[in-house]
């Protein structure tokens, strides 16, 4: 009996020295140059898009449109999953994850159909960011008319 | 004490059950693995043609099932019982691949130790004389496993180090109570032991007290000393969860280092082909097992293995809920007689 | 010319930054990435709403803007916008108003790359 031998609590503490950790060190630099990439590459659509005359605002919606139709062509052609092996964060937090994270479960859950498959799995992994962002924005906007 | 049985919770065998054919049918990781020679079937892409990796999966079960029947000359009617069971929900991977046999079935789910509860209960049933010819299989496949316990293939994360590798791979084997071939002399079943793990990216470290604890038991009961086998063999404990069980062991006065391996490690390369701890999956042990290791007891290479798949009995909603994952591993001694 | 090109440097350092923050919350808390995701919209909402986020928009641009706490940054902006237009209803209509680019372009494409496009097995 392993009980004999140590408390689950001690057990716990012996596996956690056992198991190996990430290479922080390593994955930060992955995450840092390939997330700074991926917004070096919005910058240039930004810089662009100012060049051509558009306005301040819309340039930021058509940059977040051209990097989330990116993120999802990559996912679509199966190479954002081996970036996102490499990069980690680097490739999960800029909106391109987003985009991967809204499009892999859809292409997943194909083989269930296009309505119980596609349509409710397509928000499986971003939906909480949709909830839990909406969700803060009406709080400070309430609060910012409160204040104001 | 019950006429069969050896200690407290190990049977011993009475009669003749012997193995006398196994195949397994393995996807092309797996088969550009070490032990690749050794898989009767490796198959070109995941899919196999199927259209869901569902339907995959059950081809692995039902063309695996068609090679064990193939190899021994027996038709399904010579088949008293198919016993298979899978990772998937309901276990539909064996219910769909077995539907069409025409051979009575049992299902069962023991997650990744399927295939030792499979080869415990129809070697039972064998020698208890309720049957002639028992099939014990299993299957797991990496995509499936992933759909429906982690995230979407082409969702882009990173897997921490402990993290194991789905095994895509159907094996079984025909028990017989006559013919040739290595014989199981004693069964040793598991207990749930469950010591507070929750990470199920660290299957190993939660496993690895379910292993100890049968492992343990086994020797204790039959009197027996790890050096009586040329090979102790536990499921998909993989890096992290092997040595902590050989440390365990050691703390429990059985030293098996010498002669202990996992078939998580055995079945890939983890340097070349990324599978960090190792490989998992109820398919782990079961083609290791009918692939490389009944080839090499058959040529005399290995004549005494104690086999101890290893199961995490979780489910994502427990993970979600929080729940820690209890554990169970299961043990088959097969020998050359 | 020198500007363009800090506005580059800026940005990967920023969004470099940004993600880093993000690994070490990977690798050295049990966080899943899905938490993790939440965690930094509603940061960036939080950071916007107290004004600290403007500020780091300023420096890093897209570096600032292209990852998820920039999109907690649009939606609490665009709440601002509204409730100046509106009163307390713009609460309701600013977030998702300033958001809807991207939230509609992700399902459309979303859509479309799940007709065109399968899942392929890792090796």
């Amino acid at each position: 009996m392993v009980q004999n031998i140590m408390t689950k609590k001690e057990y716990q503490k012996y596996a956690e020295s056992k198991s190996p950790k990430s290479k922080l060190f390593r994955n930060i630099i992955r995450a840092f140059w390939v997330g700074g990439m991926i917004c070096v590459l919005g910058q240039l659509f930004t810089n662009l898009l100012k060049n051509m005359g558009v306005d301040m605002e819309e340039a930021g919606s058509i940059t977040s449109i051209i990097m989330i139709f990116l993120g999802i062509l990559f996912t679509g052609l199966n190479v954002y999953d081996e970036l996102g092996r490499y990069a980690g964060a680097g490739s999960t937090v800029p909106i391109t994850g987003f985009a991967n994270s809204i499009v892999s479960p859809a292409m997943e859950f194909k083989s269930e159909g296009y309505i119980m498959g596609v349509g409710a799995k397509m928000f499986v992994i971003a939906g909480p960011v949709l909830v839990y962002g909406i969700l803060a924005s009406v709080v400070v906007g309430v609060l910012y008319y409160l204040i104001k | 004490m019950a006429e069969k049985s050896a200690g407290n919770r190990t049977v011993k065998l009475k009669s003749h059950v012997s193995i006398v054919s196994a195949a397994s049918i393995v996807g092309p990781k797996e088969g550009m693995g070490p032990l690749g020679r050794y898989f009767d079937v490796i198959i070109e892409d995941e899919m196999w043609g199927e259209k869901s990796w569902e339907k995959a999966e059950s081809k692995l079960v039902k063309e695996t099932i068609s090679k064990i029947l193939n190899k021994s000359k027996k038709s399904p009617a010579d088949i008293n019982f198919v016993i298979s069971g899978d990772l998937l929900n309901q276990c539909i991977g064996s219910n769909f691949g077995l539907r069409d046999s025409g051979i009575p079935f049992l299902g069962i789910y023991g997650a990744c130790s399927t295939m030792g509860e499979s080869m415990i209960i129809g070697s039972m049933l064998i020698d208890g004389g309720f049957a002639d010819n028992v099939v014990c299989m299993t299957s797991s496949h990496f995509c499936s496993a992933e759909k429906q316990f982690r995230f979407p293939l082409e969702l882009g994360v990173q897997r921490p180090p402990t993290a194991q590798w789905t095994v895509t791979g159907a094996g079984g084997v025909l028990l017989s109570n006559e013919g040739p071939g290595p014989v199981i002399t004693y069964l040793t079943t598991g207990k749930i032991v469950d010591m507070g793990i929750k990470d199920a990216n660290n299957m190993g470290a939660a496993m690895a007290p379910a292993a100890v604890d049968t492992i343990s038991t086994h020797f204790k009961d039959t009197g027996l000393s790890p050096e009586y086998y040329d090979l102790i063999l536990t499921g998909d404990l993989g890096a992290v969860g092997k040595s902590i069980c050989e440390d365990l062991l050691k703390r429990e006065g059985f030293n098996i280092s010498e002669r202990y391996n996992d078939c998580g490690l055995m079945i890939y390369d983890r340097k070349k082909q990324d599978t960090h701890a190792g490989g998992s999956g109820c398919g782990c042990s079961a083609t290791v097992l009918a692939g490389y290791i009944y080839q090499e007891m058959q040529k005399g290479n290995l004549n005494k293995i104690l086999f101890v798949p290893t199961g995490a009995l979780l489910s994502p909603i427990s993970t979600q809920q929080g729940e820690s994952i209890p554990c169970i591993a299961h043990a088959v001694s097969i020998e050359n007689r | 010319m020198e500007d363009t090109l800090m506005t580059y440097i800026n940005a990967f350092i920023v969004g470099g930054i940004i993600c880093s923050i993000g690994q070490v919350l990977i690798d050295r808390t049990k966080l899943t990435p899905a938490r993790i995701l939440v965690l930094f919209v509603t940061s960036g909402v939080i950071l916007t709403g107290l004004g600290i986020y403007q500020e780091i928009v300023k420096i890093g641009g897209a570096g600032a803007t292209i990852p998820l706490t920039g999109f907690g940054y649009n939606l609490a902006r665009g709440a601002f916008k509204d409730v100046d237009k509106y009163g307390l209803l713009g609460a309701f209509t600013g977030g998702v108003r300033a958001a809807a680019a991207g939230i509609t372009a992700a399902i459309v494409f979303g859509y479309l790359a799940s007709v065109a496009f399968t899942p392929k097995a890792k090796r």
